[in-house]
């Protein structure tokens, strides 16, 4: 079985991870983000959250499928740049479109489901990435931490639904991720069935009669 | 236990494990680079940067508006630059990406094209469009612009009065609204063939709305031919309402009784109304309406009711409730 140096492996993940943020702040300095810029450092640090969560989402069915365990080590690396690059979205709103006017973030969260459903995924991050070292795995217990971490799914959905409720029009990429999603939640569901399911039903052993 | 040294391998061919290790790190360096590149790349194809503004030809003899109807920029209003009032477009029928529109309306045909006026008026006609620029000496109009989205511009357009036109055909006393329609051609208008909105486009104004001297008919920006971005050849601009009322390539208007419908309405109206007045008090479910970025500008800044037109056109809603008729 092929098992890479996942300390060198590791350190290649942690490259890849900072080159969006990296050349998103390239063409913001380099003043190449179009007439606003804020605009699109929100849509694409939001954007990116979304996609590394779908990363996590997708190392269960990638090792189940393909027998590579060796990228469960990489998990929890790519779910921290999901929450990074929520921090940053939620940065962008935050700072420069409300300029930290708290009343205002307040009033948003209250009165608009859009930013509701938004704000409610962030924090469902915050408890993972939060409980993500080794020894909050070993203070909660393997049962209770994977438990908690199944926060994960609902976050996604919030985040997808955020997406879809923030376009005025035109929802193509927000349906398409809320595709990727079905696909990656529903591929656990399916395996939750058949996992359920008696081995001598799936592979058509009958109980020879007596 | 003795381990048994295979024979097949001579000593002479075990790779030296300094070259061994030159070797391991120049194929980390090339998996760093590489993978690297790739997100890189990646990242770049989503992150499309604008392509450069493509200028229109001069307009000769344009001429200063008079005081009363345009608004002349206060200090700290500076003129939107060129670049980006033409590469930062809501023209859904190109593109929902508004860096986008710029590169795919490149090369729309804007001649031969003709403007229907019809319904209750004394006079239908249909106007070639270079007949209907004659009809009135096109004006330089510096307005401000307020997208729904929170943004905002400052745009010296050049145009002249709806009202001109409206006079030329002569309204009937019945007719109490005015639709506008852009021309409807999937192949020159790609995004037509998408659902996303409902083709054509269509807007409409109270026909005292559509006689006001605000109101006007665009054919021009920075002194020169709109570009299609901007809604070539003939675009609606009225300054107190959000920027989606100015219906962009009309090629017919209509005068009527009877309130016409209108596309975001049509879309969705709870958030979009008939009126669509900038108004920072009136909710609205996504954003809230009360500050908007100049672009070109890092903070934000409150939006006036009207858009700051207030003065010129209030009158027109008394005794209206304007979060009802948003």
């Amino acid at each position: 079985m092929f098992a890479p140096d996942i300390k060198f492996t590791r350190f290649v993940l942690f490259a890849n991870g900072l080159v969006p943020a990296a050349l998103l702040a390239w063409d913001a300095y380099q003043r190449k983000l179009g007439a606003n810029p804020i605009e699109f450092a929100t849509r694409a640090t939001g954007v990116l959250a979304l996609v590394f969560l779908f990363v996590t989402l997708a190392v269960t069915p990638l090792r189940k499928l393909t027998g590579a365990n060796w990228v469960v080590k990489l998990r929890r690396q790519v779910g921290l740049y999901a929450f990074f690059y929520a921090c940053l979205h939620l940065l962008t709103y935050v700072w420069f479109d409300k300029f930290f006017g708290a009343r205002e973030i307040v009033e948003d969260v209250w009165a608009r489901p859009f930013i509701t459903v938004g704000m409610a995924s962030f924090l469902l991050l915050v408890p993972l990435a939060a409980t993500s070292t080794s020894g909050m795995i070993k203070r909660l217990g393997g049962k209770r931490w994977a438990k908690l971490h199944k926060l994960t799914y609902v976050a996604a959905v919030g985040g997808v639904i955020h997406f879809y409720m923030g376009v005025k029009a035109d929802t193509t990429i927000p349906l398409l991720f809320a595709v990727v999603l079905a696909l990656l939640l529903g591929y656990r569901w399916v395996r939750s069935r058949m996992d359920a399911t008696p081995k001598s039903e799936t592979l058509g052993i009958q109980t020879p009669p007596r | 236990m003795l381990i048994k040294k295979p024979d097949d391998i001579k000593s002479s061919e075990i790779t030296d494990k300094k070259l061994y290790l030159t070797r391991r790190n120049f194929m980390r360096g090339v998996a760093l680079a590489a993978t690297t590149a790739a997100t890189g790349l990646t990242y770049r194809r989503f992150a499309v940067p604008a392509p450069p503004p493509v200028k229109g030809e001069k307009i000769e003899g344009v001429q200063a508006a008079e005081q009363a109807t345009s608004f002349p920029p206060p200090p700290g209003e500076a003129r939107t630059s060129y670049e980006e009032i033409t590469n930062y477009n809501n023209f859904y029928e190109f593109s929902t990406g508004k860096s986008e529109v710029a590169g795919k309306a490149r090369g729309f045909v804007t001649r031969p094209w003709a403007v229907a006026v019809e319904g209750m008026v004394g006079k239908p006609r249909v106007f070639d469009l270079d007949d209907l620029l004659k009809l009135a000496p096109l004006e330089e109009r510096v307005y401000r612009m307020r997208c729904v989205e929170r943004w905002s511009m400052v745009i010296p357009w050049v145009g002249f009065p709806l009202a001109k036109l409206l006079s030329e055909v002569e309204p009937l006393g019945a007719a109490k609204y005015v639709a506008f329609q852009t021309l409807l051609d999937p192949k020159q208008m790609p995004n037509q063939r998408s659902d996303v909105l409902e083709w054509p486009y269509v807007e409409g104004l109270r026909l005292d709305e559509a006689l006001h001297p605000l109101t006007i008919l665009a054919s021009g920006l920075y002194g020169e031919t709109l570009p299609p971005q901007n809604g070539a050849p003939l675009r609606l601009v009225v300054p107190w309402k959000y920027g989606y009322k100015g219906i962009k390539s009309i090629v017919k208007i209509t005068l009527t009784d009877k309130r016409p419908p209108t596309t975001w309405n049509i879309a969705a109206p709870g958030e979009y109304g008939f009126y669509s007045n900038v108004n920072p008090k009136v909710h609205h479910p996504r954003w809230s309406q009360a500050k908007e970025r100049r672009i070109g500008e890092f903070g934000m800044r409150d939006t006036l009711p009207f858009n700051g037109y207030g003065e010129q056109v209030a009158q027109l809603y008394a005794g209206m409730d304007l979060r009802v008729n948003f």
